[in-house]
This record gives C-alpha cells, structure tokens and sequence, in this order.
C-alpha cells in the first residue's frame, strides 16, 4: 500500500525543562482551547492556549494565571490535578498544547482520550500519585523557575533537589515515543492480519 | 452461523464487553496492546482534519462501506442552506464532508436529508448501531452507542484517520465497572437524571480507565432513547465507554431499521446477540451500587457534571467541603456561577433554555418536554432542537411542534447547536441556561454562559415558570 512512510513524529527519550503548573482538578479540554478557535488552521490556535482562563474579556492578560507569569516562558512541562483534559475529544487540546512548547503532561490522572491523543503527537503524559503531584506543586511554588528532567528510557521524573520519582508507562507507548513511530505505518505491516480477520469475521457476522 | 461470543473462551463467566473486545482483536501483543478491529465508523463535520491527514499521507479509505458521515457540529439549526454558514472556516467543513465522502465512498446523510442529524442520534436511528459490534467517532459521546449492547467509543482525530485507513485500533484492554441501579425508578425520572446521580457518586473522573456496565431493574425499565441519554454521559464520569446488555426493548427498537439484518440475517444476528449479556458470576473490577427509588430530578449547580444535586436540595456550601482542594474548587464554581450557598435550587431564576443535543434529543426527551410545555407559556428564550430531520418529522406528525409552538418555544433545525455553540449558536455572557445537554463546563455554551444540565422534562419545567421546578409536580397536574 503506498504511503506506508507516514509522517514521523519528533522522537521522544529526555528533557530537562521548567514547568507551569495549573493547579486545579477537572480541567476539561474546552478550557485548554474553547470551541471557537477549533475551526481555525492549527497554526492560528496557537494564540489561543487556555484563551478564556488567561486572558480577560479586553484581551489582556488576566494576573495570577500561571501561563502569564514571566517564569512559565519556555517551559515544556505541564503539571496539574486529577483528571487533566477531560471532556471532548478534541486533539486540538494536544496540539495547542505542543505547539506551545509542552512536551511533558504530570498529572495524577488524565482523560482517556487526551490521553491517547498525546501519544498520536510526540507528547508523554505521566501519571504520578497525587502526594508527589502536591509536592511537585509545593516546590514549584517556592522556585517556579526549577528545571525538572523526565527520562522516558529510565522512567523518571527527576527535581532540581534530586529527589527522583519512577513513573509507569505502556512499554508499547514507550517505543513509539522513543523511535517517534506512529501507528498507522505500525499498523499497515499488520495487514494480512487484517485482511484475515475480515474474512473469519465476515464469515461469523455477515449482516454488517 | 452465528458463533457464540464466548466461544473463543474456555476459562469461565465473562462480562459483555469482554465477550465484545475478545471477537474483534485482530493481533494480541504481548506487551499488552491490541489491535482491535473496528465495525463501524461514523464521521461528523468535524472530521476534516481526519480526512485531509489521509489524503496527504496518499491513503486510502480501506472500508468505506463500514463509514458513515453527517454533519452536525457547524450547521446552523436555523437554515438546511449551506451557502448561508457565514463562517467561512464553519463552511469549509461541512462542504468538507460532503466532498470527502464524494471522493472516498463513505456513506452520508447530508443537509436536505431528511437522515441527516447528530451523529450519536443518527447512528442508533439508521440501524448502523448494532449489539456486539465496536463502533468509533471522533467524539467524545460515542460512548452513547453502549446503550444497544455495543462496545462504542470515542477517538482523536489522527486515530479517525487510521481507522479510516486500517479500520482498527491500537488499544490497551480497559478495566471493567458495574453500576448497578437497584429498585424501580420514581415517577417522572429519566435516565439524565440517572446519569448525573450516578457522576455525583462516582466523580467526573471515577471511570476513568474503566467501560461502565449499567444493569439493574432500574435500568431494564429505561426505553433506548433514556439507556442512549445515560450512556451518552459515561464520558462525563470519566469512562472510556458505556454500555447496557441487549434484551427484548432493544431487539424492538432495532428491528426493521434501514442498516439492520433482516430475514434470515436477523435470525443469526439474534443467536449471537443473545449470547452477549454478562456471564452470572462475572467479575467486574469495580462496582457500584445506586438505590433507584431514591433518584430524584438533577440539576447541575457547578462547572463539572460530578456538581449534581437534586432539585428539591439548595447549592452546597464550599465551607462544609471535605479538603482545602474542594473547598477552592466549589468556591470558584460558585463565583462564575454567580451562586450563593444555601439558596435552594428551586428558587434559581432560568435566562434561556436549550433542549437538544445527542444527550437528550430523541423522540422521546421531545414528547416529555411537550406534556409539560402543553397549555403552557415559555416565560424565556426556549429552543427545541431536534437530534435529527426524522426525529423532526415524526414530532410534526404528532402535532408536538404545534405544541412547542404555542408554548412560545423555538422550534428548530436538527445539529449539535447550543450543546457546543461551534456552529455560533451561544448564549450571552452572564445568562443562565438550562440545558438538556451534557456539559456544564466554563464557557461551554459561550463566553461567561452558566450551564445547568437537566432533563428534557425538567428544561420545558424551567421553561414555563422561569425558575428550577421540580417537574414531577407538573408531570402530575
């Protein structure tokens, strides 16, 4: 099949970087990037990361959001609470993201779908407990302008004070992430094996 | 011959969506993924990044008889003309569709189709749903689909595009969850109101990981279109799918649909079908337990549907929260809410209100509204949004337009409309909306918009007094 050579993503293995840290549970993807910039071409979403939680109705920037302090320039990694990027599906909420910068998404859990998202895009969501997460938040507090280092081959999170936390990952994920793989050219080396199954469940099911 | 669901098994009780996910894996790896095959495929206007990924990539679709295509999400649901989308962006993709589906052969229904509508009401109401199969859409509420006894989920667009081009899936095996809900439901309750009680329990994100089983004689009792209403929400509580075994209510509704077996084909599809309930002793890696006689009407007072109180309660005091963590996040909810603690529910002055979306815009949610909005007026801005031009029909056909009509409401044009407002179809800063959608979240229905999710019945209740009322008083007069 031609196009087998798909799109290869940026490969993924470490980073050593700053980080923002949205700190509040719940946070949906409509709030990541709210539904009215989805129709734009990608590169004029970038503009609109968070747009209604950062920026007040005049357009200037609201104080106090984290992404508008002058230490969160540059930072590649996220950190947040419980259930980051719930809610739609939207892949725009990975892409604005990335597009920002962000590489790196630590949060004590995710939306399944966001999570997902983030492997179809080079980006790596790690989920840590949440006492390590309020602990992450507390120092991140006191030094915002702390550089913390993941490594996907070691399965680290590493801060500024050396203090190391493993995290799990799908090893599945994990070498996609590395070689920055994508599924689809994974996927058309297994084509007899679709091609197969077609046929027995054809066979079993034919009213669909 | 119709193979049993379980027949590849040998080792004991299964639950339906392991019976469902072991007949669909393609390759088993042994790192713990699986490439699952998927039946059906639907698309929405919102698909076009999808299809342009295909296109450059130099791929084709492999099954486009296996794909269906609608639009709703950028449709103005009031004109069936396309030319009139002023947003050129919001034109683009619903055109998009209709000439990718030209080109590649999927199967749509298009404005001026009478078919046409919300993918998730489309979907069940052309027979394209089906029990066992596995059914994806680039959104989040395929979990609907669940509802027919199917394992259904929603996808990003770069996965869309490799279904389109494989027509599978690289998954990682969910975890499996029950909720039961136990005893009779009371009368005048829907499955919304299920649906919030059960995220008020388990929290936004209590699914998480997780394909959630509704069983229980709370839930045999629901028709589809309430079973469809609450497994529409499962994403909402943070499951990855949602899902109700098939039985006789779901063999009638399914039987004679357009994309349906029929004769002979029906009778294997029924063999099978039979055989996909959950095994008795099955395990599920949680459960949970609601009493159903104790469910009352919902209204959502915060920013997440878990903000769910019924409506004879008042709004929660962030004083009384159990940590520092939800003390901050009910206060914030409240302040955009513009709420104070304390104020019974009840007595919460309603701006506008929306009935629609593919939570709660069948037949049925429209005929519930309809009893209640009947020798009523609308003392606000009220909408009724149809989930699809059959379903508008067939309310025309039975006077319910008339109805709505003469109660002062809008009576409109099938779309997702004011669920998500991409089409521009919001509400005013400031204004409080009571909505039969499925998300309450900031700015969901428009900048600075205060969402209250409730039923269909409990937004035409809202509707005709301007306040929270609790419906089953009205249902009775």
């Amino acid at each position: 099949m031609s196009g087998s050579e798909t799109t290869k993503l940026i490969p993924f293995d470490r980073l050593t970087a700053t980080a923002v840290a949205i700190d509040r549970p719940n946070v949906d993807t409509d709030q990541i990037i709210p539904a009215r910039y989805l129709a734009l071409p990608r590169e004029e979403q970038v503009s609109h990361l968070f747009h209604d939680l950062r920026y007040r109705d005049d357009g200037a920037p609201r104080e106090g959001f984290p992404l508008n302090e002058p230490t969160a320039a540059g930072a590649q990694i996220l950190i947040a609470e419980r259930n980051f990027a719930c809610g739609s599906s939207r892949e725009h909420a990975v892409t604005v993201l990335v597009d920002n910068g962000f590489r790196v998404f630590i949060a004590p859990s995710f939306g399944d779908i966001f999570n997902n998202n983030c492997f179809q895009n080079g980006a790596l969501p790690i989920r840590l407990p949440e006492e390590r997460i309020r602990e992450m938040l507390d120092h991140l507090a006191r030094r915002p302008d702390a550089r913390i280092t993941v490594d996907l081959d070691a399965q680290t999170v590493t801060g500024p004070d050396n203090w190391t936390q493993s995290f799990e990952i799908d090893s599945f994920r994990k070498q996609c992430l590395l070689t920055g793989s994508d599924d689809i050219s994974l996927t058309l080396r297994h084509e007899p094996d679709i091609a197969a199954y077609e046929r027995r469940a054809e066979a079993h099911a034919d009213w669909l | 011959m119709a193979m049993s669901a379980a027949a590849t098994d040998g080792t004991g009780p299964a639950t339906m969506f392991e019976k469902i996910w072991r007949r669909h894996v393609v390759v088993d790896r042994p790192d713990g993924y699986t490439l699952l095959y998927v039946d059906r495929h639907l698309l929405h206007d919102g698909s076009y990044n999808a299809f342009k990924r295909l296109e450059a990539a130099g791929m084709k679709v492999r099954r486009p008889d296996r794909a269906f295509a609608t639009p709703d999400h950028y449709m103005p649901t009031n004109t069936r003309d396309k030319s009139a989308i002023v947003d050129p962006n919001h034109r683009r993709m619903v055109v998009g569709l209709a000439a990718n589906a030209a080109a590649t052969g999927v199967t749509i229904f298009d404005i001026g189709d009478s078919r046409q509508g919300i993918v998730h009401v489309v979907g069940p109401e052309q027979g394209i749903t089906l029990p066992g199969i596995t059914l994806v859409c680039g959104d989040s509420h395929t979990s609907t689909h669940g509802a027919l006894g199917c394992l259904a989920f929603g996808v990003g667009s770069s996965e869309v595009t490799h279904v389109l081009a494989t027509q599978s899936l690289w998954q990682r095996k969910p975890k499996a969850m029950r909720v039961t809900i136990d005893g009779a439901l009371g009368f005048g309750i829907t499955g919304k109101d299920v649906i919030l009680a059960i995220i008020a329990r388990i929290g936004a994100g209590g699914g998480t990981g997780h394909v959630l089983e509704y069983d229980g004689s709370g839930i045999r009792q629901l028709s589809i279109e309430g079973r469809l209403t609450l497994c529409n929400m499962s994403i909402e509580g943070g499951g990855r799918a949602g899902m109700i075994a098939p039985d006789d209510t779901t063999y009638e509704y399914i039987a004679g649909r357009p994309y349906a077996p029929k004769g002979e084909a029906w009778d294997r599809a029924m063999a099978f079908w039979r055989t996909l309930p959950s095994d008795d002793g099955a395990t599920f890696d949680r459960e949970v337990t609601l009493s159903g006689p104790e469910i009352a009407p919902m209204v959502t007072w915060g920013t997440s549907p878990e903000d769910a109180a019924p409506v004879t309660d008042s709004i929660p005091d962030p004083a009384l929260a159990a940590d520092a963590a939800r003390r901050d996040g009910q206060a914030r909810a409240l302040a955009y809410m513009g709420l104070e603690p304390g104020t019974p529910i009840s007595e919460i002055p309603v701006d506008r209100v929306f009935i629609g979306s593919c939570t709660n815009s069948r037949i049925e949610d429209l005929r519930m509204a309809a009893q209640v909005a009947k020798g009523r007026k609308a003392q606000i801005p009220s909408w009724i949004v149809p989930g699809s031009g059959l379903i508008k029909e067939q309310a025309e056909a039975e006077g319910l337009d008339q109805i709505f009509k003469d109660a002062g409401f809008e009576w409109r044009d099938a779309g997702c409309s004011m669920c998500v407002g991409m089409n521009g179809e919001i509400g005013k800063p400031g204004e409080r909306i009571a909505s039969t959608s499925n998300r309450n979240f900031v700015g969901r229905q428009g900048k600075g918009v205060r969402t209250h999710l409730v039923s269909p019945a409990m937004a035409a209740a809202a509707a005709v007094t301007g306040h929270f009322t609790d419906v089953r008083h009205m249902l009775k007069a």
